[in-house]
This record gives C-alpha cells, structure tokens and sequence, in this order.
C-alpha cells in the first residue's frame, strides 16, 4: 500500500509534470512510423507517468483516477483491438497484416499502409500502458511478508 | 594493435557479456542475478547494433540531398530486431520480479543459501 | 481460407486466448470450456494443413504481402505439419483434465490461467511454423514466459524451480539470439531459405560456424540436453501436472525440432557434418546422458522426480537421432518426438490424478494400488511400455529406427546404448508395475482408501495412453508419408 509523499514540493512537481509527459508520450507513439518512437516506447512512457501519479500521491487518490481492473481491461483490450487489425484484411483479399486492404474508404495503397502502421502503433501503445500498469500494481499491493 | 583499438566496441561488448553471465551464476542473490541478467541481454543488444554501423552513415529517413543509395544509411533491420528483444527482456525482468515476491513472501529471504535450507534440501 | 493456413492456427490460438481471458473474469467454468474449443479447433485446422500439404507441397506464407527476403514467412511443410499436430493434438487432450488438480488453481486467484495456457500453445506452433530464424526467437520467448509463470502456480518450491528455469531458459535464448546475430551479419538475411542459398559462400569463416555453434548450444539448453538439463527435475516435480506435462512432453520436443530444422534447411548437412563437430558431439552426449539421466531416474523415490529424469533420458534419444546424421536415425529421432510426447504426457497426467486422488507422492506408497485404481494402472502399464519399447506401442518403433540408425554409421556403442538404457527402464517402472499389483500392505493405513479416479480425469489418461498403442499401429504410414519428403537430402 503506497502512502502519499508527505511534502509539498514533490506533491505540486508531481502534478505539473504528469501531464507534460503523457503529451510527449502521445507525440512518441503518433511519429513512431516515421522517426524514432513508436507503440512500445511510447507505452512505457504513458505508464510511467501513470507510475508517478501512483508513486507520488498515494494509492487512494490514485486508484481513483485509473483503478487497477481498467489497467488491465485497456491492457487486453489494446492487444484484441490489434489482432482485429491484422486479421481485418484477410476478409477483403488479402494476406494477414496487409494494411492495404483495409476498409477505409478514399486513400491509396500506400497511404493505406502508412495508416494502417499508425492505427497498429496506437494500439500497440494502450495495450503497452495498461499492461505495465498492471504490473506496477500487483507488485505493490500487498505488504511483503 | 590498430586492429584492436579499431575493434575496441566489441572488447566492451565481450566484457559485458562475460559480467552478465557472472552475476547470473556466480552470485547469490536473487536480485543480482536479475541484474546480471539484464547486463547480459545488454550486451547482446550492443552487438547487433554495432553491426548496423556503417562508416559515414546517417539516419535511415530518405535524405533529398543523399539520394537512394543504401551505402549512405545505415542498416534499421537490426535496430528492429533489438526493438523487439528488448521488449522481451522488459517482460522478463516483470516475471522475474513477480516470482521474487512470491518467494520471499514463503521463505522470507532473498539469499539463495537460505532458500534451499529452507525448502528442506 | 485454405491458404491463410499456416497463419491461422497461431491466430485462433491467440484469439481464443483473450476470449477465455476476458470470461476467465466474468464466469471461469465457461472459460475452460472456450479454452478446450479453441485447442480443438486448432487441431482441426492442423489436420486440415497436413492434408493439404500431403497433396500439393509445401505452403509459404508472406505477411503483409511482402515477398520472402524482405518479409516475414511462415512454411508448412511436412515435418511441421507433423509437429503442428502433436502440439495442437497433444494441447487439447491435455486441456481436458479438469482445473483444479491439473493446475493447482482455483477460480479467484485463477482467473486467466487459460490465457496463459493457450499463449503457451501458440508460442510453440509459431516456433513450428516459422520461416525465418528471428520470429523462431520471439516465439520461443512468448512460450518460454508463459511457461514461467505456469510453473509458479505449484507453490513456493515451485517459484524457486520456476526462477531457476528462467535464468537459464533466458542464457539459452540469448545465446540463441547472439547466433542468429553472427549468421545475420555474415550473410545479410534472416529467412531460412535464403541463408540456405547463401550461406555456402561464406562456409569457411569462423564467424559463421561460431554463429551455428551459439544457436544449437542455446537450443541444448532449452531442450535439457544432458549437462545442462539441472532446470528439469525441479520444474517438473513442483509444477502442475498439466504444466509439467506441457513443458516435458512438448516444449523441450519443439526445441529439439528447431535443431532438426536448423541443420537440414538452414546450415545444410554438408556443412554441419563435414565442417564442424557438432553432430558428434551431440551424439556422445546424449549417449551419456541417457545412461546417467536413466541411473539418476532409478535411484528416485519421489514418482515425480523419476518421471522428471526420465523425460531427460527421453529427450536424449532425440539428441542421439540427431547426432547420427544419417537418414533413419533422424527419423527415429523425430518418430521419437510423438511416441515420446504421447508417452509422457499420460505418465505426468497419472502422477497428477493420484497425487490429487490419494496424496500418494513417493513410490513406497503405490502398494496394492492396482486394485483400487484398475484403469489408472492400466493406463500406466500400456505408457510404461511403451517407454521400455515393447512391440507394438510407439516407443518400440522409434528405438528400432535409432538402432537401426547406429548399425548403419557403424556405431556400436550406440546400439549397446539404446539397449543397456531400455534395460534400466524396464528396471524403474517394472518396480512400480510390481507394487501396485502387489496385495495391499497394512502398515499404509494413512493413505485414504478411495476407489478409482473420476471420469474426468480418466479421460485424457486413457485417450494418450490407447494413442500409443495407435501411432504404433500406424507407424509405417506417418514415417513414410510425413517425415521420409524431409530427410531425402541426406
């Protein structure tokens, strides 16, 4: 059971800076396709402002905010919402994870593909954040021994 | 000799990996064997990417001025591979965590001397 | 649908793992249910593969649509059409055992056991049906977690066997990795078909023969090959019978057909046979490792423990196939694979069942239980023999294959071997078979009196024990049809 941090400086820092880093977090996954970055790294980095959130104001007012059963509901939900991506173009002609046949009206081939990468990057990125989250909480939960 | 300071990465390398391999057996710990574990998957990652260097290379987004030639970027495929290597290295020290709860939460002790006393062997 | 095949069957795996996930939460009993279709139907689409395969040759899948040198590729000929098979066969017999003797589980903490269940199952066909040396390495590593935090669910003997497992499983993977490291940098591909094209180029430098010693030792240690097998008695006497039974019976099988594979499509026999020693090596190994591992198994009172040495006595007969390098001794090898997964599979299920049944642990205690228990005991008299290799179960015909493979190179020690250490089995369960058809002695007055196991328990003892004696029958037909296309070459 993580208590609150018992100052000031670090309760008002912690909360100016979490939502700072979920934006770099969002910049990260959105350019991954195109520059250094992507769903994993930008998972991590969602999850550990989630983590500094906990870390720093306690587990009540914490697990208010994102409870640990919607960590791992997101967790699961991200991985299932991305094999649907992959499978998706098996039932309009073509292999599986070929993102051009994906049904998304009016673009191209390639632009298909480029999209296709990105709508995977997002996925891959939730399902990164809850699942680190999950980790983090299980492994606090208890007082050891 | 110059082929050695020429090759100096891969001495590092070496070196690292011997220290990861170390720690995972030699040392008692059940966290410094976690340690070693990570140094030693470190190790590996810093060879595969020393391999994708090439001299006078730059980043592998298509420059204008650069053109198509592939001998001016240096290689993603394996910084891709070690994207995914190091995501499992990130789920293993999960599990390797976890289980060290569980164990210390029946034996109390995180040595393993004391462990395998207490399991009755 | 017919060609999306090779993809599918990770792909319902996988799928069904998060359905049984989400009811795993919601209501257990139907997840169990979920889990047992999902295996089935993997198994149908294996079946479904194998068919086609057998009529019109290998299947390539390309990913994305990219072609093979520069995208992912997943094959599906015969030899993992045969693997898919046991996988998926063997997965969903064994899934049958009900929850909580076969995991030690209950619903709360339980919840998605399933999920990592059927995770396991997919990591394994990936690494059956990949087509390029990388994606062989990342679905080794999702079965190699996934069996990490199965076997925790034994308790605290079994968290300490799990951790130790896992610092080797991940030196052996890793070393695995660094080998495909110095193949890659050699030649500039990973797809296993284009290595195979362009390796014999480069034969001659260190770094490419360096590499190939780096993934078979790597693959040795997953496969509990005999010095590095110390995670193996200890993983498999504390875990779940289930577990034990997924990660002796099929997980260390499927590392020894990555070997299989690595030296007949990858490095080609020329190279691994003429130009480095480690087929021999193997063999002299795994011949030692059989006599020890089979000493080791006598001397055991605990059932489990013996069963544990005993599968690493198995698995060295593969590695023995392997290390023969002529035609029928790698077909002994991998016949040896499904006799062996069929075989052991029954045993680990029986040990779990009596161990829930009866809380019998040690084999002193198995006095007069063949009175009590008929059908268990029959069960283990069919799989006992077929471990010892009398005509006509499985194992019989998989150590004929390996003997008649080691009269063929002119190795005599072998065949001395093979027969010594079918000897020694016959000492260790013989012993079992005795006491439990001997009167029942009173001094074992704490041992509950209860009857025979229930139904559902029987079940998948007796459908692995009576497959024996089928694949046995059946031999001719799967080792000519499956296994022959691919050992042609040597």
């Amino acid at each position: 059971m993580i208590k609150r941090y018992d100052s000031v400086i670090v309760d008002i820092t912690c909360r100016i800076m979490v939502p700072f880093i979920q934006l770099f977090a969002i910049y990260v996954i959105f350019h991954g396709h195109y520059s250094p970055g992507g769903g994993f790294q930008g998972g991590v980095l969602l999850a550990s402002s989630m983590i500094l959130h906990r870390l720093s104001l306690g587990q009540k007012e914490s697990y208010a905010k994102l409870a640990p059963r919607n960590a791992s509901i997101l967790g699961t939900g991200g991985m299932f919402l991305f094999m649907l991506t992959a499978i998706l173009p098996i039932f309009f002609g073509g292999m599986f994870l070929d993102y051009s046949f994906l049904p998304i009206p009016g673009l191209e081939s390639a632009m298909l593909r480029y999209y296709g990468i990105l709508i995977v990057e997002i996925w891959i990125g939730i399902a990164v954040f809850g699942c680190l989250v999950v980790i983090f909480d299980r492994l606090t939960e208890r007082r050891w021994g | 000799m110059g082929d050695l300071t020429f090759h100096y990465s891969y001495i590092m390398i070496i070196i690292l990996l011997v220290i990861g391999l170390w720690g995972m057996l030699g040392k008692r710990n059940l966290i410094k064997k976690i340690i070693g574990l990570n140094i030693f998957q470190t190790s590996i990652f810093l060879f595969f990417i020393k391999g994708a260097l090439k001299e006078g290379a730059t980043v592998p987004v298509i420059d204008p001025e650069l053109g198509l030639e592939a001998a001016s970027y240096f290689n993603p495929l394996p910084h891709v591979m070690i994207l995914t290597a190091i995501v499992v290295s990130v789920a293993t020290t999960g599990v390797a965590l976890a289980l060290m709860l569980t164990i210390y939460r029946n034996y109390s002790s995180l040595e393993e001397g004391d462990i395998l006393e207490r399991m009755g062997k | 649908m017919i060609e999306h095949l090779p993809a599918l069957i990770p792909i319902t795996l996988i799928l069904f793992a998060f359905i049984a996930g989400v009811l795993g939460v919601m209501q257990f009993k139907l997840s169990r249910n979920v889990a047992m279709l999902g295996a089935l139907a993997a198994f149908v689409l294996s079946v479904t593969g194998t068919i086609q395969v057998l009529q019109t040759g290998p299947m390539h899948y390309s990913f994305g649509s990219w072609p093979p040198p520069y995208g992912i590729e997943f094959v599906l000929d015969t030899l993992s059409a045969f693997m898919v098979l046991v996988i998926t066969g063997i997965g969903s017999i064994l899934l049958m055992f009900p929850t909580k003797p076969g995991f030690m589980i209950d619903e709360q903490k339980g919840a998605t056991v399933y999920t990592v269940v059927l995770m396991l199952m997919a990591g394994l066909c990936g690494m059956v049906l990949a087509g390029d040396l990388f994606n062989l390495y990342v679905f080794l590593e999702i079965s190699s977690l996934s069996t990490f935090a199965l076997i925790s669910l034994g308790g605290g003997k079994a968290a300490v066997a799990s951790f130790r497992y896992l610092i080797m499983a991940s030196i052996g993977g890793c070393f695995y990795l660094l080998g495909v490291g110095f193949i890659y940098f050699s030649v500039g591909s990973v797809n296993m078909a284009d290595v195979l094209q362009l390796l014999p180029a480069v034969y001659d430098s260190p770094s490419v023969i360096g590499g190939a010693i780096l993934m078979v030792t790597g693959l040795c240690v997953k496969m509990a090959l005999f010095p590095l097998h110390t995670w193996l008695p200890d993983s498999d006497t504390y875990a779940p019978p289930v577990v034990a039974a997924f990660s002796a019976a099929v997980q260390i099988e499927v590392s020894a057909y990555v070997i299989i594979r690595l030296i007949l499509n990858v490095f080609s026999p020329e190279f691994i046979i003429g130009l480095t020693p480690i087929t021999d090596i193997i063999a002299w190994i795994s011949a030692a490792g059989i006599i020890i591992a089979s000493i080791l198994a006598v001397a055991q009172q605990n059932f489990r423990r013996m069963l544990a040495y005993s599968s690493v006595a198995q698995i060295a007969y593969v590695g023995l196939g392997i290390g023969l390098a002529n035609p029928l001794g790698i077909v002994g090898g991998i016949f040896h694979i499904m006799a062996h997964s069929l075989m052991k599979g029954s045993l680990f299920l029986i040990a779990g069942g009596i161990r829930h049944h009866t809380g019998i642990w040690n084999i002193n205690d198995f006095q007069g239980l063949g009175r009590r228990m008929p059908w268990t005991i029959g069960a283990f008299t069919i799989a006992a023999m077929g471990m010892i290799g009398i005509p006509p179960t499985a194992g019989f015909f998989s150590k004929w294959y390996l003997l008649l493979g080691s009269i063929e190179g002119d190795q005599w020690v072998f065949v001395a071997v093979i027969l010594i250490s079918s000897l020694l089995n016959a000492v260790y369960f013989f012993r079992i078979i005795e006491k439990a058809f001997s009167p029942p002695a009173e001094s074992t007055a704490s041992v509950n009196k209860t009857g025979e196991l229930p139904k559902r328990m029987l079940a998948p003892i007796l459908i692995l024990a009576i497959g024996t004696l089928i694949v046995g029958a059946l031999n001719v037909l799967v080792v000519n049809e499956l296994i022959m296309p691919v050992v042609e070459g040597l």
